[in-house]
């Protein structure tokens, strides 16, 4: 992986460094690292020659851009009307149970992470959810078991398999 | 019941299939459209009565005029496919199916305002759609170059914020900042992007200018009633056998429609996500979907978003659900919004729980009327839908 500072800089100069970059950046950042760490949001608000509060506003607004460290695969689990009327309460616990861990926590081997998040807009296929930026819908509790047991024997490179449905 | 049937003016449910059929001739309504003037396209999206799909309805051709008319070294179109409002997922399917009509109605417009650049804000949700989206915007710019014509389209992505939809919030975001509306006016037509002249449109309404530049106004007027022309695609979800996306003409009886896409036992159906309203079963007869203006009963604007709940749905988890979601999604900037969010929130679970007696729902009522008057923007503005149609629909409900 590129040291953060070199990153920073290659997405600067790919992006420019006017203010109107500062999102590309900051998701530059994420999709390597999975959250921006406050070196990250100095040495981006230096490259820009911004003040670091207003990277650190900018980027704190914004529920895709993390600012805890996350895992390799970060779950959001869709807990808006239509996934909660379809059953998204035992997806939750089904991950929940296999992972050990509960929402906003990370496994301690740093792969995985709970989050949940409002409308995909995958409400005619609920319940729905996004591991990084892969989308799983029509999820039941084994589904969701026989993904993330895909993603844990996987354990290696950026896994893209089972079951993706795009419409 | 009777009486509201003889109210009603609406048609019953009329198919289509525009949005969705092919748009392999992209190339050719493209060099054909360029070859008219400006006012001639303009005249044509007036005459068909296009209203923006994303919600609010603003005619398609006025917004098009304003830009045109105004003098600006730099002018900019953007594609709004912030797709957030919950029940909504038909832009993600324009997008991945039809992408060049989009693209090609980005550029007519460029070419109707004098842009030289447009740009498409993806919702960061929509991640995946990136990659074929862009391949699509090459094969576009290389066809623009061949025949001359000098236009550019970047995607800019979201990153998971619900007030991006609200187009200056989307301009703030797109500035590098956080997501926080602006005050209008100015309105975009005249101060967007940067503070230039932008034209800000859904990518279903789009969608529907490639339709009327390829078979003209008339084809669009025919279809829908007065006030709302043309079809619309509707994301249809919740208690129904078949959940998905279906283009229908605009003015539509919501009987018709439950009748439809209803499992026989629908208690209400939300009309223009958590944001629109919350018509009870009393009320389907009276109800037409389709923008303001109509004679007589109640006519309901939508982005496209309908939930149906049948009878085993508490409607207080409903609304829980949707405070929770404007709780969240508030921008933070105006107190109405975000403390009334917390309020209204706070005041249900009270009320449920028994700490507050049911009068104190008349409170809320009045709260959320407040926030309808002084919140800066949409989402603080229309929360006062969804709460008050469902608390004075379901009262019960909230109580016991």
């Amino acid at each position: 992986m590129e040291p953060i500072s070199d990153l920073i800089r290659r997405l600067a100069e790919r992006h420019g460094r006017e203010r109107s970059s500062l999102l590309p950046i900051l998701q530059g950042v994420v999709e390597q690292e999975k959250y921006l760490s406050e070196y990250s949001m100095t040495q981006i608000a230096r490259e820009l020659d911004l003040p670091a509060a207003e990277v650190y506003g900018t980027a704190t607004f914004y529920s895709f851009l993390e600012y805890k460290k996350m895992g390799k695969y970060i779950i959001r689990l869709c807990k808006t009307i239509t996934c909660s009327m379809k059953g998204e309460n035992q997806i939750l616990l089904a991950i929940q149970e296999m992972l050990k861990i509960k929402v906003g926590e990370t496994t301690p081997d740093g792969n995985f992470s709970l989050l949940q998040t409002n409308c995909l807009g995958f409400c005619h296929k609920a319940p729905a959810m996004l591991i990084n930026n892969e989308v799983y819908t029509e999820l039941t509790p084994e589904k969701v078991r026989d993904i993330l047991t895909s993603y844990i024997n996987s354990n290696g490179g950026g896994t893209k398999n089972v079951n993706v449905s795009s419409t | 019941m009777g009486e509201g049937q003889k109210m009603s003016t609406s048609h019953l449910l009329k198919r289509a299939d525009f949005i969705f059929k092919s748009d392999n001739d992209w190339e050719d309504v493209l060099k054909k459209n360029l070859n008219r003037t400006a006012n001639e396209l303009i005249n044509e999206l007036i005459s068909s009565e296009l209203k923006g799909r994303g919600g609010a309805g603003f005619p398609t051709g006025l917004k098009w005029k304003i830009s045109s008319e105004i003098k600006a070294d730099e002018k900019f179109v953007i594609c709004n496919a912030d797709e957030g409002e919950p029940g909504t997922f038909k832009d993600r399917e324009i997008l991945s199916r039809v992408p060049f009509k989009v693209l090609t109605a980005i550029a007519v417009c460029a070419y109707v305002i004098g842009a030289k650049k447009g740009f498409i804000y993806l919702r960061g949700e929509y991640f995946f759609l990136k990659d074929n989206l862009q391949s699509a915007i090459d094969e576009f710019e290389r066809y623009c170059r061949k025949i001359g014509f000098d236009f550019s389209i970047s995607i800019f992505m979201g990153s998971g914020a619900y007030i991006c939809g609200e187009e200056t919030a989307l301009f703030e975001s797109m500035e590098g900042k956080r997501g926080e509306p602006r005050n209008k006016p100015p309105f975009p037509s005249s101060s967007g992007y940067m503070n230039k002249p932008t034209v800000i449109n859904n990518v279903e309404t789009l969608a529907h200018t490639y339709t009327i530049f390829k078979y003209g106004s008339k084809r669009f007027y025919d279809l829908g009633v007065q006030f709302s022309r043309g079809t619309k695609l509707f994301s249809v979800s919740g208690d129904t056998p078949k959940p998905g996306i279906y283009e229908l003409e605009l003015g539509m009886s919501l009987v018709d429609f439950v009748e439809e896409f209803g499992d026989d036992d629908t208690k209400a159906v939300q009309v223009g996500g958590a944001s629109g309203f919350l018509v009870p079963r009393k009320r389907f007869p009276e109800t037409t979907i389709g923008f303001q203006g109509r004679l007589v009963g109640i006519s309901l604007p939508t982005g496209g978003s309908m939930m149906l709940f049948n009878s085993s749905r508490s409607m207080y988890n409903v609304l829980d659900n949707y405070l929770n979601f404007f709780a969240e999604e508030s921008c933070g900037q105006c107190t109405p919004c975000r403390v009334g969010c917390q309020q209204l929130l706070k005041g249900i679970k009270a009320v449920k729980r028994g700490e507050k007696n049911a009068a104190y729902l008349d409170k809320l009522l009045k709260l959320a009327e407040t926030m309808t008057y002084t919140a800066k923007c949409g989402l603080g503005q229309s929360v006062a839908n969804s709460f008050s149609s469902i608390v004075e629909n379901f009262r019960e409900e909230m109580i016991y």
